[in-house]
Order: structure tokens, then sequence, then C-alpha cells
């Protein structure tokens, strides 16, 4: 089965999923967000790299911050940024997704960046534009259902990168959520790909999805062993609608269990770092003095997304 | 109209027959096998030479579409897929829109059938009142209609004290009842094999779970009240195992499987490949290899389509959007034909899983060519290759995960109460 998102010289065409993706393709993205960080810290902070480029922002499902970050990496490259949230009410008007896309298209959109709230909707997009001959258009997959979120999962690669330099002898925990989260997806599968010598994920059985172990896991439901010398702890989301339909009793009982404490931290490495994809719950899923604390590195996380967003997006437009 | 089928390889699974026979039919019924009747004359004769001649297909579940939803199919156009595929006989499912569970539906049903003089249509009746779960369909007025059994198609039915009295009330007169098994709560919003496919995509997941209490909850019912039950679209190899060892125990009960199943699993789905959205859900490898020698050892009478046309529109949808089902009435005797290959299984035992076993199932007399008998049947030249195309298949439905897959086994004519209802479109240029 080819790889819906490499064209024929194994480039970038879309950024559909980290699964699959070689580790040369990862290295080179996030290689390339190291300058645009700095850029960030210029007066002018501007390249022209996506000049002339129309970068559509096709969210059916609402999301605030991410839309912002792709914004704003747009505006970066110099593109022109269009933003469309469409929710439900667009496809319950009778128009279907694809329909949406092809009105875009001939409005001469460059790339789509889009956020839908089913699995495998950026996939289907790619497919209609690849079935349809129009290879010059890119789709970057800014979160479909519980299935991926590659540009958050890179941007965690390039924070862990940051703060431990190599993959190889890591220990890496994913806390929570897993079952719901393209966030934990996105990024076991960059993980297992650049070597990480163990990633580990932690929850309760309800909170993981079947035969997780076959993503190249280890699984712990015990959140003290679990943690035992990691050095990267990485926190889940947890949305307040899991505690209705019996997957958890409550909010509190999950902190007891899972939530990140000081105490809890002191198991992982001394020199661990706490990652969290946002928007945090305090006292659900982390304790605000973990979340403030000296080795949470979620404020950087932010920083560095906007630059492998710029980066994702420069390498589609010249492929 | 006499006509006269010779050279060819007869295959009759009920009879016993597999032998190089000529087959003379008069009167739309056979007339005689192997040497012909006193004082023959054939209006027409068939020449089968390189082909078998086998009783036409009885599927079990081929959805027409009609009422309701006649953007995806219509009965024109479903019952021109049936002939091409070799299918005289087929039951159709009740969940079109309104169910249906009042006569005059089936009647219509029947009435339209009838008139297009195609294949024999056999209407399958709500269990319950529009399938809603809650309140029992009149079965012996929709039975008069021509209903020949009731079933719960793939509507939600988790009222098991509604369950068991409708099983009681069918035993009560003998009525068929054909149950999906698949807990209503447990495959709530699912629509993937809970396996590693599923998690690795990011698809709401049906366990296996769902089909077993499911169906446990069928046999200790079907045990209770004696119902003559039909086990429809088994899925797991737990569900298999289950089956046997219900039979082995003595409960009266049959079983299908659907075509799709015996040849794919969850990992076809690819990168959410819509055309694999099928209900029950696609399982896991080993569950396919369990279907496989449930079929093989008798456990699992019958293949059948589960044709369901969809159009482009509501299949071009992110995977879990996407309207479930593929069409199957022109791919159901090439894929039985290729598992029986694979499987190393006798072409007449393989035969017998489309013909004379879904005729058992059904309660007709069909499904095989002893003299007397209607002359339904199907003419098929088993090395024939073809691409399954949209444009090679005639179901107005072009849903199917076998796109751009080659197949053995061409239908070359099709027969109907001793008409010739279809003949392929290569065949009548050579003639």
């Amino acid at each position: 089965m080819r790889n819906p998102q490499l064209n024929g010289d194994g480039e970038l065409q879309h950024l559909l999923t980290l699964e699959g993706l070689p580790a040369p393709v990862i290295d080179r993205i996030l290689d390339t967000a190291l300058p645009f960080v700095s850029i960030a810290e210029r007066d002018v902070k501007k390249v022209p790299l996506l000049r002339g480029k129309t970068v559509f922002n096709l969210f059916f499902e609402n999301s605030t911050r991410t839309r912002t970050t792709f914004e704003i990496a747009a505006k970066r490259l110099s593109a022109d940024v269009i933003n469309l949230n469409i929710g439900v009410s667009s496809t319950s008007k009778g128009e279907t997704l694809l329909d949406t896309i092809d009105n875009l298209v001939a409005m001469n959109a460059d790339m789509f960046v889009v956020r839908h709230a089913q699995s495998g909707a950026a996939h289907l997009i790619a497919q209609h534009l690849s079935a349809t001959e129009r290879p010059h258009i890119h789709v970057i997959n800014a979160g479909d259902g519980r299935h991926a979120h590659p540009t958050q999962g890179l941007l965690d690669l390039f924070t862990i990168r940051h703060y431990k330099k190599e993959f190889h002898g890591l220990t890496v925990a994913i806390v929570g959520d897993l079952l719901h989260s393209r966030v934990a997806r996105s990024l076991i599968h960059g993980l297992t790909t650049l070597g990480t010598t163990e990633v580990r994920v932690i929850g309760p059985q309800t909170l993981l999805p079947a035969a997780v172990e076959s993503m190249g896991v280890r699984v712990f439901h015990d959140m003290r062993a679990g943690l035992g010398g990691a050095d990267v702890v990485v926190m889940l989301r947890l949305q307040s609608e899991r505690m209705k339909g019996a997957l958890l009793p409550s909010a509190g009982e999950y902190f007891k269990h899972y939530g990140l404490t000081v105490e809890k931290l002191a198991l992982a490495k001394p020199d661990a770092i706490v990652m969290h994809p946002g928007p945090m719950n305090r006292g659900v899923e982390i304790d605000s003095a973990v979340a403030d604390g000296a080795h949470s590195v979620i404020l950087p996380q932010v920083t560095f997304g906007i630059a492998v967003r710029m980066a994702v997006m420069s390498m589609l437009a010249a492929n | 109209m006499n006509i006269e089928i010779r050279n060819g390889r007869l295959i009759d699974p009920r009879h016993g027959v597999d032998s190089k026979t000529a087959l003379f039919v008069s009167a739309g019924r056979i007339a005689a096998v192997g040497g012909a009747p006193a004082g023959w004359r054939a209006n027409r004769i068939i020449d089968a030479a390189g082909c078998v001649v086998c009783p036409g297909l009885i599927d079990l579940a081929a959805r027409l579409r009609e009422p309701g939803f006649e953007y995806m199919a219509t009965l024109e156009s479903e019952m021109d897929a049936a002939i091409a595929g070799g299918v005289t006989s087929l039951a159709c499912p009740p969940d079109t829109d309104p169910a249906l569970d009042e006569p005059g539906l089936v009647e219509m049903l029947k009435h339209r059938a009838r008139s297009l003089n195609q294949a024999h249509v056999y209407p399958v009746g709500a269990l319950t009142v529009g399938l809603k779960g809650e309140n029992l369909t009149e079965m012996g007025e929709l039975t008069e209609a021509g209903c020949v059994a009731f079933s719960h198609a793939d509507a939600p039915l988790a009222d098991t004290q509604v369950l068991r009295r409708a099983l009681q009330y069918a035993a009560t007169f003998d009525y068929r009842v054909w149950l999906r098994p698949q807990d209503a709560y447990l495959a709530r919003g699912g629509v993937a094999h809970d396996g590693e496919v599923a998690t690795r995509l990011g698809l709401a997941s049906i366990p296996a779970s769902a089909e077993i209490i499911a169906l446990d909850t069928i046999l200790a019912l079907a045990t209770e009240t004696g119902a003559r039950v039909h086990i429809a679209r088994l899925s797991t190899h737990e569900g298999v195992a289950r089956v046997r060892a219900a039979k082995r125990a003595g409960l009266k009960l049959t079983c299908d499987v659907a075509v799709h199943h015996v040849h794919l699993c969850d990992i076809d789905i690819g990168w959410f490949d819509a055309q694999c959205h099928l209900v029950p859900p696609l399982r896991g490898v080993r569950d396919r290899d369990a279907l496989r020698a449930g079929l093989a050892d008798g456990t699992i009478d019958a293949i059948c389509s589960d044709h369901a046309p969809v159009d482009d529109d509501s299949k071009q949808l992110p995977f879990a959007e996407a309207e479930p089902g593929a069409i199957g009435l022109e791919l159901l005797l090439p894929l039985t034909l290729k598992w029986a290959h694979e499987a190393r299984i006798a072409l007449p035992a393989a035969l017998a899983r489309i013909t004379t076993e879904p005729a058992r199932v059904l309660g007709i007399d069909a499904g095989h060519l002893g003299p007397g008998a209607a002359a339904d049947i199907c003419i098929v030249a088993l090395d024939e290759a073809w691409t399954v195309t949209r444009e090679t298949l005639k179901s107005q439905g072009k849903n199917t995960p076998f796109l751009g897959l080659e197949l053995a086994g061409r239908v070359r004519h099709t027969l109907v109460d001793g008409q010739v209802v279809y003949e392929s479109a290569a065949r009548r240029e050579g003639a």
C-alpha cells in the first residue's frame, strides 16, 4: 500500500499522519523548523517562502488555538490566509465535504489545513485531490477525529529533541485518555520511528484502545510504576464528557490515579520534562505546581509549534 | 419453448450430479437430465462446452432499495445485476423506507418484481413495526402477502423481552426468524472491529463480544421457544464456535456469512477505504479463517451477497460517516469460486452454499435441477476472467472493495423459469 502522503519521489505531498513517514523525512522537518524558531525572535518575523500562496484553514471542528498557530505560521511565511469555521452547519445544509473542497479549489487554493471531527477526513480530501489530478494542492491534517494530529506530534518531537538531544536511550511516558487521543497516536508513531528506546502508555483500561501494544508501546495501569525512570512525561487532556458514558467515575478519582503531581513526578528522572498538548485542565490531569514548575516545557511547546508548522508548510510548498 | 443445454459440466449438488450431461428444459421446468424425453424437439440449443451448468444462485440478502432509497438503486437496476450474476432467487431484507412491515408494501414489491420477469424475489418481513424493536408486525398477514421469513435487518433490537415474544409468536405458526447477532449497546457508534486496525486509525470499534453476547441470547431464546432461527452474517471466530456447538447439541439452526467476510478482514480498510465499511464490521484474519473453516465443515450453511448498493455521495465521506455496505449480486459466484479454489473445496460442495443450502434456509423448492423442478439455471464459464470495474457492473451501486480486481468465473446464461433472461455480451456476438 503506497503511503498517500508521499509523492512518486518520496517527498512530502501532504502531511496526513506520522505513521509510515520515514525517519529521514521527520528529521528533515525538525531540522527545517530550527531556523524558524529564531525568526520568531527577530523584529521582522516574516520570510517570503509562501508569498502569493493561499492557505485555507478549514476547521470543521472548532479550535481557536490550533487555528491561530497555523494562521501565524502561514502569515510568517507571507501566505494569504483564509479562515473558514465550517462547523457542522454546512454539512447539514447538504454540501458534502468534497463539494466544499471543490469550491475552494475553484478559488485557487494552494494548501488546505483541515481539522475535522471524523477520523480519515484529511485522507479523504487528499485522495479526492489525487483522483481528480490536482497534485499541486497540499493538505495538512490539523487533527482528524481520534486518528492523527501530525503537526502536534512533530512539535512534541521537536520539543523532546530540543531538551534531550537524542531519542535513543529515552523513556517516554504518555498518560491519560489514549483512546480518544489523536495527539497520542501521532506522537507514538513519531517516537517509534525515531528509535525511542521505550514508549509507555499509562491509563485505565477504559481509556486505552484495543491492542494498543501493537503500536509498539508498553502498557501500564499504575501511574507510579509507569513514571519510574521516565525522561519525558506527556500528559493528555481529559475531556469533561468522559465522565459520561461510564468511562470514568469522576474527575476527582481520575486525578487521584492519573493526575500528575509533584510527588508522582519525583518518580521520573530528576531531569525529566513534562509536556502537555493543551489546553490543560488544571487539577484534573495535571497539578498547577507541575504545570508551572521547573520541569514543565508546556509553553516552549507552543512556540516550537509555530516553527514546526512553518517548516511543514514551506516543505510542502517546495514539493 | 424447449431448450437443450448440451456439452456442459452439469453440477447439481442436491442430487449429487457432477458430470458432462445434457439438460432438457420444457415449459419452464426441467424435462429431463441426460437423455432427451420422447419426441424431443429443441427450439433452442445452448452449447455449454467449457462451462458449468448449475442451479441458479439463491441469495439470502440482496437490498433492492425499494421503497425509499431509489437514489441508491432501483428494482430494475438490481434485478439486472442479479441475473448478470446468475442469481435467480433472492431474499430482500426489510430495511427499506418504510420498512417492510405492512402487507401492502410486500405485495407492491412482489408485483413490481414479477412485472420485470427476472429473478424471483422473496421479501423478508420486518419482525417489529418500523424495525423499532417495540411492537410485533402482523406476521400472518405478511406471510400471506409473500414474506418467507422475518428479520430485524441491521436495526438494533435491544429489548430481549420483545425478542423472546417475537420468537414465541413466530414459533406458534412456524414462521422463520432471521437474526443478525449484534448487541445493540456494545455496537453503538462503532464502525470497525475492535482491534489493531481500529486502534491505529482511531475508529470507534465494535468488540467481538457484541456478536457473542447477542448470539448467546438468541441461542438461549431459540432453545426455549423452539423458534426456527437463522443466524445471519456471522463475523467472529467465537461466533462460529458457538453455532458449531449449538448445532452439535441438536438445535435446529441455520447460518450464513456475507461473501465479503469470506475474503476480507479489517486490514483491508487500509487508509480509511469506505468500501470496507461493512455491517457487521470486517474482523481479524483469525475470524476470517474461522468463517472459512465454518463454511467448509457445514457450520455455516450459506454464503450470501449482503448486496447493498450505495450512491457515490453517500460513500465518499469520512469512513464513519459513509453509508455502510457493498454490492455483491454480481460477485457472489466468482467470489465463491475464488474461495473454493483457495480452500480446495470441491465445486459441488462450494456451489451448494449458494444454491441448495440457501434454498433450504428459505424453505423453497429451488436450487436444484431434478426433473420437474423450475428451470432456474446458471451457465458459467469458470475460467473466464473479468475485471470488476464501474463499467462491468450492472448494479446502480458501484461500491465494492473488489473494484479493480480480476476474478475468474463469468456468467454466460441465466435462465429463470425456463426463459433465457441473461446472456453475456461476448457470448451473443459469437453466436
